[in-house]
This record gives C-alpha cells, sequence and structure tokens, in this order.
C-alpha cells in the first residue's frame, strides 16, 4: 500500500456463494493418469523393499551413503560406486503428528510422522515414515525405531512394504 | 561475479486486496495489479519493454501454459515474455528476472508481476500441493504439505531449545502490523494464547501459526537508470539480488537452518556491499507462510545469529520493541504473509511492494520510524529447498 494510491481493487465471494450459486464457476475434474518409471536407483529399492530389506547407494568421493539411492551424487556430481543394505533401525531426526489428511481434511486420530536416520545411512541422511505403537507424547528426537513390515506375501514393492516405525523399547537392543 | 551492466531501480508498483476468494479470473486480478503499477510509474503499456511473469503451480487453476493463459492480463501482448517458476521463492524471483532484463542492457523498461488464484483449485489448494512431492516414495505415504512444515518447526525447536509460546508472538506481531495493509485478509488483534489455542493442524503447527490461501496479484515495473531518472524522482535502486535451491531430497539435509537461504543472501549483499547485515539493513521482509519461518529465514539471511532471533523474546513487548516499526529491526512492517495473505507468487512480490513503499515513505500507517535507507526482501519454497533474495536502497 501506498499512500499516493485510493483504491485497491478486487471482489471477494464467500465459499456458501459458490455452493448456493451466486457465483457463476464452470466445474471440471481432470482425470489424468501416470506410469512413472522408477529408474535403476529406486526401483531396486522398491525390490528391496519387497523382499524386506532397504538399500542405499554409497559415492565413494564423498563418502556419503544415499537413502533412498541415487545412481549419481549431487555433491560431487558423479556416478555414485555401489549399492549398500542399511539396516531397518534408525534414530528420529524430527517428528509431527498430523490431524489433517492429504486434501486437509480433519483426522480424529493423528497421523504421526518422523524423518529417520536410518543405522548405516550417513549422518543426516533420513527418510520421511510414519511412526506407530506409540502415542505423540512419547516421541522425541533422538528416539530408536524400528521398521515393522507387511507380511512378505502381501509386499508389492513400495514404500508402504514398511507399515511404519515403532519405537524400540529398553531391552529390546537393535534388533536385526 | 561479473560485473553488471547498468543500475535498476524500481519506479512503480501496484496490488489487489489480497482474500480466501475473489470473483476475478487471475487475468483480470493481474490487469488490476498491472494498470496501478503503471500508474504509479507514471507510464502506460506502451513504454514497457518486456514483460515477466511469476506464479506458482499450474496445479492451482488445472490450466498448463499459465504463463500464456495469464498473458494478456499482465500486459504481455506481442512483447517479450515469460514466466519464471521457483514454487514459493517466484515472488521475490519475478523481479530478480526482470532485474536481469534490465541490467544486461537489453531492455529499459521491464513490468515484473506475480499473480496466484488459489480458489480455483476447489474445495481446498492442499489436494494440488500433495502433487509436488516424489511420485514414488513420498506420495504412497498420504503427506499433506504442512508435514513438511511441521517436521521443520520441530526440528528448529528442538536444536535450538526455542519455545512455541516464543514463536506465536511473530503471528501476534504480523497480524497485527497488517491491521494497517488495506489489502490485508487476516488482520486481526490476537495473543500468543489465542494462537496455542487454535486447532491443532499438524503438530507442532497450530491454525494461527499458518497463512491462508489466497487469490491476489501485485507489479512492480523496473528501469534502467537513465530512464529511472527522467520517470522519477524516488527510484529504489535493486542493489543485490541472490537465489539458490538444494534439491528435493529434502529429508537428507538438517532441517534446522535453511543453508541455500543463507547462500542466496550472501550473493545479494555482496552485491549490494553489506558486510553486516544487520546493521546495514533499516527494514526487512523475511517469508513468513508460517511463523517460525520469520525466525529460520531471518536467521538464514543473518539478520540474527543462528537460533537467536527470538533470543530474550517472552513476550508482546518483547517482540515489537526489537522487530516492531518502531523497533531495533523493523521485520515485516507489511503484516506479512501471516496478516496480509498468501497468493504464493503475488505474496513475495507483496514484500518486494512493501519494502519499495517503506523505502519511499510512502508507507503510511506503517512506515517505520527509522528513516530506512536499505531493506531486503526474501521468498522460499519448493520443498524447503530455494531461497530468493532482493536487497534495495532508496
Amino acid at each position: 500500500m501506498s499512500v499516493k494510491i485510493r483504491e485497491y481493487r478486487g471482489t471477494p465471494y464467500s465459499r456458501k456463494d459458490l455452493e448456493e450459486g451466486r457465483v457463476p464457476a464452470f466445474r471440471d475434474k481432470p482425470r489424468a493418469r501416470y506410469a512413472w518409471a522408477c529408474g535403476p536407483a529406486m526401483g531396486r529399492f522398491l525390490a528391496e523393499l519387497k523382499e524386506g530389506r532397504i538399500i542405499g547407494r554409497r559415492c565413494r568421493r564423498c563418502g556419503r551413503v544415499l537413502v533412498p539411492p541415487r545412481m549419481f551424487c549431487e555433491w560431487c556430481f558423479r556416478p555414485t560406486d555401489e549399492w549398500v543394505y542399511v539396516r531397518d533401525t534408525g534414530t528420529v531426526l524430527t517428528f509431527s503428528a498430523s490431524y489433517l489428511g492429504p486434501a486437509a481434511e480433519r483426522l480424529k486420530e493423528p497421523i504421526i510422522i518422523a524423518v529417520i536416520q536410518l543405522d548405516g545411512a550417513s549422518p543426516g541422511i533420513g527418510i520421511l515414515h510414519k511412526l506407530g505403537e506409540v502415542k505423540q507424547e512419547e516421541v522425541h528426537v533422538g528416539m530408536r525405531v524400528k521398521a515393522v513390515w507387511k507380511p512378505p506375501e502381501e509386499r508389492e514393492g513400495a514404500i508402504t512394504d514398511i507399515l511404519y516405525f515403532k519405537p524400540i523399547r529398553e531391552g529390546q537392543g537393535g534388533g536385526e | 561475479m561479473a560485473s553488471v551492466k547498468r543500475r535498476v531501480a524500481v519506479i512503480g508498483a501496484g496490488i489487489t486486496l489480497f482474500r480466501r476468494r475473489m470473483r476475478e479470473t487471475g487475468r483480470e486480478l493481474s490487469f488490476y495489479a498491472a494498470k496501478m503499477a503503471l500508474e504509479t510509474a507514471g507510464i502506460t503499456i506502451r513504454d514497457v519493454d518486456a514483460v515477466v511473469c511469476g506464479s506458482a503451480p499450474d496445479a492451482f487453476d488445472g490450466v498448463h501454459m499459465k504463463g500464456e493463459y495469464l498473458l494478456d492480463g499482465m500486459g504481455g501482448h506481442n512483447k517479450p515474455y515469460v514466466r519464471v517458476y521457483v514454487g514459493g521463492g517466484t515472488g521475490v524471483f519475478t523481479p530478480i528476472a526482470a532485474w536481469w532484463h534490465v541490467a544486461s542492457g537489453h531492455f529499459d523498461i521491464v513490468l515484473a508481476i506475480a499473480e496466484e488464484k488459489m480458489s480455483s483449485c476447489h474445495p481446498h489448494p492442499q489436494k494440488a500441493f500433495t502433487t509436488i512431492f516424489d511420485p514414488i516414495y513420498t506420495r504412497p505415504l498420504g503427506p499433506n504439505l504442512v508435514w513438511i512444515f511441521a517436521l521443520e518447526m520441530q526440528r528448529y525447536m528442538s536444536v535450538h531449545g526455542v519455545k512455541k509460546e516464543q514463536i506465536a508472538l511473530i503471528s501476534v506481531k504480523n497480524k497485527r502490523n497488517a491491521l494497517d495493509h488495506p489489502c490485508a485478509q487476516l488482520p486481526a488483534k490476537i495473543t500468543v494464547q489465542d494462537v496455542l489455542n487454535s486447532e491443532v493442524m499438524v503438530w507442532p503447527v497450530q491454525k494461527l501459526d499458518i497463512s491462508p490461501p489466497s487469490d491476489g496479484a501485485a507489479a512492480v515495473v523496473l528501469a534502467a537508470e537513465h530512464v529511472a531518472k527522467r520517470l522519477t524522482d524516488d527510484p529504489v535502486w535493486i542493489e543485490g539480488v541472490g537465489w539458490c535451491l538444494d534439491s528435493t531430497y529434502w529429508t537428507n539435509r538438517d532441517l534446522y537452518y535453511p543453508k541455500y537461504v543463507e547462500y542466496a543472501a550472501r550473493m545479494a549483499y555482496k552485491m549490494a556491499g553489506i558486510k553486516n547485515p544487520p546493521k546495514e539493513i533499516d527494514v526487512a521482509e523475511p517469508y513468513d507462510p508460517f511463523d517460525y519461518k520469520e525466525a529460520h529465514h531471518a536467521e538464514g539471511l543473518m539478520l540474527a545469529r543462528k537460533g537467536e532471533y527470538l533470543k530474550g523474546i517472552k513476550d508482546e513487548d518483547d517482540i515489537f520493541a526489537r522487530y516492531g516499526r518502531d523497533g531495533d529491526l523493523p521485520i515485516c512492517p507489511s503484516g506479512g504473509l501471516l496478516g496480509v495473505g498468501n497468493p504464493i507468487a503475488a505474496a513475495g512480490l507483496m514484500k518486494v511492494c512493501e519494502i519499495f513503499w517503506q523505502l519511499r515513505g510512502e508507507a503510511g500507517k506503517r512506515q517505520v520510524k527509522n528513516d530506512p535507507r536499505t531493506g531486503v526482501a526474501q521468498a522460499w519454497g519448493d520443498l524447503m529447498q530455494v531461497g530468493t533474495v532482493i536487497v534495495m536502497r532508496a
């Protein structure tokens, strides 16, 4: 806003105006469908998930183990060198509890999510996943967690082959 | 960095109302903002050599080639015209692109205009936002956009021991500042308790921590030095520009600090000859789609040390004394996205307009009290990976 300007333009309307037909609106629903080729890195990552394993790629120049795997290192800008299995246990780097679904619809029970650094991945290299068998107020940065997998016959080669990560309780150790 | 050929000034600015839903189409909103910018610059569309359009994802409108779709309303008819896009960083990137059009010596007068109409995506633009996530390893988890902010906010709070009560003060400040902005969508006098009692969206993010979806447009006119001096006695110079992007692998970086914002700021400061940002900058508009983002970005802009933006700030008096319009360093005097609204690209450009009006002394009730000479505007976005920065001087 400038003091030299007197009038600002624009005509607001409410959702009710729309629903009750006071605002002319043309409606349509685009129906696009996709089949994303996964490429060699993500393709292998998904195939390994189906087998109950998590795989990354190492860049020998910077030494990082990247999860999810990539066929090139964006730091060194060269091909990565080798496949490396990481463990299905890890540490919570940050977390959240979502009362919103994908379309901003309200959820009664929150989805607890976290960025998890898997054991064997480089420091700061995390993956996004859900947490389960835990209350929101028990979750903390630094909490140790382990993957809970779908039964082998139900896995389909997707990130959702891991149902969620659950806390590693005292006495349960790291677990393989 | 190579030397810049020509100095570039902002000589006019325009803006529409920001509202949740607007009857006008994106083209019509663009036309309003463009006309106002041209009129305040004292020129017509015939004087404009080229037009730069900024607008965020096509999915909001459900129209591909959105730049081309908006072209006529933006004054781009039969002119060199291009749309630029870096997610939420677009609003500040649009005048950056216009700047290099002019600085290169190729054009004398360029119109930079940003538009967003989020209401077309019905019932809520969140659904369109979900398509920014990786289709293979993130979307199957059913994410919504607020997840990433909540995860970043939690990390910022955990690493530095910052409290939600402190962060809520930013929302209190900006919504109150917006009471003096005639275009504002959500101006309000609220308290920290109101923020903490508001609906939990994605913990630790609550309803009053977030800016709203909006419709709106904003525009600025840029001119080469010899033209600007002919057209106005009050040019505001673009003295530094910077931008930087990290990858979309947002879970692979430490979210407590936006390094890419720092790199963008360093680029802009170097160009503007700024060595001590908090001392040399008089007014700042860091990007505030969420309240904690103002702190995060002020730190990325090196206006405060890492984790110290809210250090020692306990109540309203503290935050207004430090960052209010008559405070030590006025931050978001416009009211920011939290108060004025968040039509993505237009919101970023609104911040550039605000710095322009502040440096010209035209901001009326919002005018900061330190007779500002130097200001900075910044935007941010995509998958928490882009920083765009402009330094301006009167």
